[in-house]
């Protein structure tokens, strides 16, 4: 029962609705179908599914909100969690920025996230993905470790304003790393995709194998300011770091978008003009929802247009504060890319690091969007023109406010996996110049 | 506790209404959380489906968990109480090996036909993987304990105590900070409560009542005019307590150097809370640090995660194996090292131990997720590697026939494996304190506090910040600092360090959420140490101007 249709999903949200005593009412439905396989020493370890549905139901008395979820859908059951959410919330204490349910809302035309493909992927179909990059692995003397989850969801949310929004979404995500059996080389590949006949794990997992040979006995290189060449992965890695435009908090003071004196930097150039950000649900490679859970319309919009900051992120409380019209949260990030590929930045630059991902990547200073991280999986050095040979790995201290300040070239732009970001981004490979590389790992 | 369900509830600036559609459990409220809804006799009974149906289905071992997962969390910000939620989550995980093959499978629905029909999944995964196996599991033996029960030695549930009285006390110490110079004042309250039965096919039938709480907040400074902010995060610890934690008791209270306040077996989180205020407005105008190298003195709430990322991840079995090399890493540690008997990990001040058993921390159990009764032993002896964390299925693999009590799933539908136990530094034998150790200083800095922390993926390159930084001249403590992060190897580290203080000293650290595995799970962890010395490290500086 896990994925429902638009009309099952609206009776039953109706049905629960119909219970409510309380002033104000919403109820939303989330379900999803999991599949995984999990592999490491050219070995299967772990292979699973899940399923789940949940049933939430938010009701308010004034001010006061209480929510209940539940996972049974008979009467009694939609009956019982209506009752229990409005009993917490007669529970609860004012919440001041409590919003009351928004009116039906317009979504500017249909959903991309679905693919049928994705839909019907098979335990099999996982099975075959993990032989095809065990298989070529153990013939490389290589070790792989790799996983795939593949998913299937629906959401539906429905008020007692008469706001009803329903979409539904499949996703693919596959990453393999590649270890010689010496163990001084180490590769790293991955896919992200809402359509599973783009992904071929075979080709991904070739990747990652190519690296690791290539990356065999490294050498070292002195830290210090490095032109870079971000791969999409390590790009959008540091990229996505700075796409959490809040409004609240730039104007509280606390931001890196804060002003000395008061205000934000909305408006004012923040780095090199050929930098433009946008996000679009309705975007071909990474399509996401067209409304976020509250049932607000996701729109198309500017982040940052020739490198100027365009606009925050405004949450329908501080909206009101500030008197604006409250601006959702983005859900991708599109940057626009040049005509470079990979290989024609290599061919263009006379010294410097080609970097394939980055890891372990915290926050050391919030006012300056500080980070730290590390290489890993593949890092080359290039000179006149050519990867000469492979390097150990950095760690960096860099921000990507700096670091889109020192662009050099914007390559093509490609679906990015991220280290551990949850946001999907489209994102162009990168020559940076002055990347701060501050001290050497011997990892591999 | 899911890290991504903590990020949802915990972040900055959450208004209006909040949805926890991707929570964990069901939300439900207080009154539920104290129901008991199955006794021991029902869930032997459930197990007992199970355990049956897997060994009419061809099962050669066979293990049951029936959990009940229940949190409730509390955020504020200023005087405002931001949210409480309550949740449960009930089901049943089954493993299975089959074909020397491990299979596993949950529900939620608590029948006996629900049950037997997860444990026919999880035999049938088996069945499938097992065309891929290259080598049968092996488990350690672990003896059969019948039936056998442990609980958490809390003083004071705190799902009993009011949630007057909780908000109230966040609202207080968020007051105590706007009082004391804070721009902002966000606190959390963090109660968890894992009722765990546990069956085998051993014979095993184990009942678990597990408690931890964790206070926490973050107090911010802005100043206006030089468009600088400054923020101190508590200097709690989550423990393995009840709400006893946040009744204060004045010999758990230590004034350490530069009037840092430091708490141990309790927490006073209106007194931290006035003192975070008054700190984040000395870092405004705090001297920026000189880069360089320095002898840190590092206090217990800072050095625990330096220990977790340091020693804790590298001596994890599977690691080392490769099982998490696509995503955590492997490991600078080889089998090879391990069974030299020789390799210096630390110096000779450096006697590093795992402990399950520990009272107050956030890993201890009676039993773990495999039903191995748990216990304590030593990874590093006076700096040398001896021992690693292991589970049942990978004991063997370093030739010992007993398992170390590391397994662990976070919740019922996770399957459980290889986690950290509490790793810990132990106390120098010498009595020496604190003040002593920055007497015998004559350049370095005292950090206090848990920062920004980043590790390569085999352990060996790290760099930490902290809360609080204060530099050392000559002895004493001269000034506050700003903008530190040290960096260092791993091995140099720990075999530079030159002192830990004595037992007076000792206490815990802990974190909720140490990541781990795909998908990836959470558990909770403590550390503890007395503070300790570290000759010669390079310190950098991490301002910068956009």
């Amino acid at each position: 029962m896990a994925i429902l249709s638009k009309e099952e999903a609206r009776k039953i949200l109706e049905k629960a609705l119909s219970y409510s005593k309380a002033d104000g009412c919403s109820v939303s439905l989330n379900g999803t179908d999991r599949g995984n396989i999990r592999y490491a020493r050219n070995s299967v370890s772990t292979a699973g599914e899940n399923t789940n549905v949940v049933l939430g139901v938010s009701s308010n008395f004034g001010k006061k909100l209480g929510t209940a979820t539940i996972n049974e859908f008979d009467d009694a059951s939609l009956e019982k969690v209506v009752r229990r959410s409005e009993e917490l919330a007669q529970l609860a204490p004012e919440n001041p920025e409590f919003m009351d349910a928004l009116p039906q809302q317009t979504y500017g035309g249909e959903s991309k996230t679905w693919s049928e493909a994705t839909a019907k992927i098979t335990p099999e179909y996982r099975a075959q993905a993990a032989a095809d990059s065990i298989g070529p692995a153990a013939a490389k003397d290589v070790t792989s470790a790799g996983y795939l989850e593949d998913s299937r969801s629906f959401s539906a949310i429905l008020n007692n304003k008469g706001l009803f929004a329903y979409n539904k979404e499949t996703g693919v995500d596959f990453t393999v790393t590649m270890r010689t059996n010496d163990g001084t080389g180490s590769g790293w590949a991955a896919r992200s995709v809402n359509d599973v006949s783009k992904l071929n794990a075979a080709t991904t997992s070739k990747i990652a194998i190519d690296k690791a040979l290539q990356s065999r006995n490294a050498k070292a290189l002195e830290p210090g300011k490095y032109t870079v060449i971000l791969e999409a992965s390590a790009a959008a890695d540091l990229v996505r770091l700075m796409l959490n435009m809040n409004a609240r908090q730039a104007d509280e003071g606390r931001s890196f978008l804060s002003k000395k004196g008061g205000g934000t930097k909305v408006g004012e150039k923040l780095v090199d003009e050929r930098v433009n950000i946008y996000t679009d649900p309705w975007s071909d490679e990474v399509p996401s929802s067209p409304w976020q859970n509250d049932g607000q319309a996701r729109k198309k919009m500017d982040i940052i247009k020739n490198g100027v900051v365009s606009g925050l992120f405004y949450d329908r409380y501080w909206a009101t504060q500030k008197n604006v019209a409250p601006v959702p949260f983005p859900s991708n990030a599109i940057m626009e890319g040049g005509t470079a590929s990979l290989e024609d930045m290599i061919k263009d630059t006379a010294k410097g690091v080609l970097v394939t991902r980055f890891w372990y990547i915290r926050p050391v200073d919030p006012q300056t969007l500080l980070f730290t991280g590390l290489t890993r999986d593949g890092t080359f050095y290039i000179e006149n023109g050519k990867i000469k040979y492979p390097i150990k790995n950095f760690r960096f201290n860099e921000s990507p406010i700096i670091m889109l300040n020192n662009l050099e070239t914007l390559g093509k732009a490609e679906r990015a996996v991220t280290s551990e970001g949850q946001l999907s981004l489209f994102i162009p490979n990168m020559k940076i110049r002055d990347f701060t590389f501050s001290s050497l790992s011997d990892a591999v | 506790m899911k890290r991504r369900d903590f990020v949802q509830i915990a972040g900055l600036g959450l208004g209006g209404m909040m949805l926890p559609l991707n929570l964990m459990g069901s939300e439900v409220p207080i009154e539920v959380l104290l129901d008991v809804p199955l006794d021991t006799a029902q869930k032997k009974a459930l197990a007992d489906a199970a355990l049956n149906t897997a060994k009419s289905n061809g099962a050669t071992y066979t293990d049951v968990r029936i959990g009940r997962y229940l949190n409730q969390f509390i955020t504020t910000r200023e005087n405002k109480v931001q949210n409480i939620v309550n949740t449960e989550s009930v089901g049943v995980g089954i493993r299975v090996i089959v074909n020397g093959t491990w299979g596993f499978a949950s529900t939620n629905v608590m029948s006996t036909e629900g049950i037997k029909k997860a444990t026919e999944r999880a035999v049938a995964i088996a069945k499938a993987n097992s065309k891929f196996q290259k080598e049968p599991v092996r488990l350690a033996a672990t003896p059969s304990y019948g039936e056998v029960s442990w609980k958490t030695p809390i003083q004071k549930n705190s799902f009993e105590v009011p949630v007057s009285e909780k908000t109230s006390l966040l609202l207080n110490a968020n007051a105590a900070a706007l009082k004391n110079g804070a721009s902002f004042a966000n606190s959390n309250l963090f109660q968890i409560n894992e009722q765990k039965y546990f069956a085998s096919s051993e014979g095993s039938y184990i009942d678990q009542d597990i408690h931890r709480i964790w206070p926490t907040f973050t107090v911010s400074v802005i100043d206006r005019a030089s468009g600088k902010f400054k923020s101190r995060d508590a200097m709690s610890a989550p423990m393995g307590m009840g709400y006893e934690y946040l009744i204060p008791k004045s010999e758990d209270k230590i004034t350490g150097p530069a009037g840092v306040l430091l708490y141990r077996n309790t927490y006073d989180i209106v007194e931290d809370a006035t003192l975070a205020a008054q700190q984040s407005k000395a870092m405004i105008t705090a001297k920026s640090v000189d880069p360089g190298k320095y002898d840190l003195v590092l206090e217990p709430n800072h050095l625990g995660l330096t220990i977790h990322e340091s020693v804790g991840h590298p001596l994890e079995l599977d690691r080392i194996l490769g099982y998490e090399a696509n995503f955590a890493g492997t490991s600078f540690v080889s089998l090879e090292r391990l069974k030299s008997g020789t390799f210096k990990y630390g110096s000779d001040q450096v006697t590093i131990v795992a402990d399950k058993t520990q009272v107050g921390s956030l890993g201890a159990v009676g039993y773990d997720d495999e039903g191995v009764k748990t216990k304590k032993w030593d990874l590093i002896k006076n700096g040398v590697l001896v021992n690693l964390e292991a589970t049942r299925d990978q004991v063997h693999m370093i030739g010992q026939t007993e398992s170390h009590g590391c397994c662990y799933a976070q919740s019922w539908n996770d399957v459980q494996f290889q986690r950290m136990p509490n790793v810990s530094l132990s106390p120098g034998k010498d009595a020496y304190s604190p003040a002593q150790m920055i007497k015998d200083v004559e350049k370095g800095i005292y950090i206090a506090g848990r920062g920004s922390f980043s590790i390569d993926q085999q352990r060996y390159n790290f760099q930490f910040g902290g809360q609080t930084f204060y530099e050392i001249k000559n002895g004493e403590i001269v000034n506050m600092l700003n903008d530190v992060a040290y960096q260092s190897n791993t091995q140099e580290f720990w075999n530079n360090c030159v002192k830990v203080c004595d037992e007076k000293d000792y206490r815990l650290f802990g974190s909720f959420f140490d990541g781990k595995g795909q998908p990836s799970q959470s558990s909770a962890v403590s550390h503890g140490s007395s503070t300790a010395r570290f000759n010669g490290v390079n310190v950098i500086n991490t301002g910068r101007t956009i």
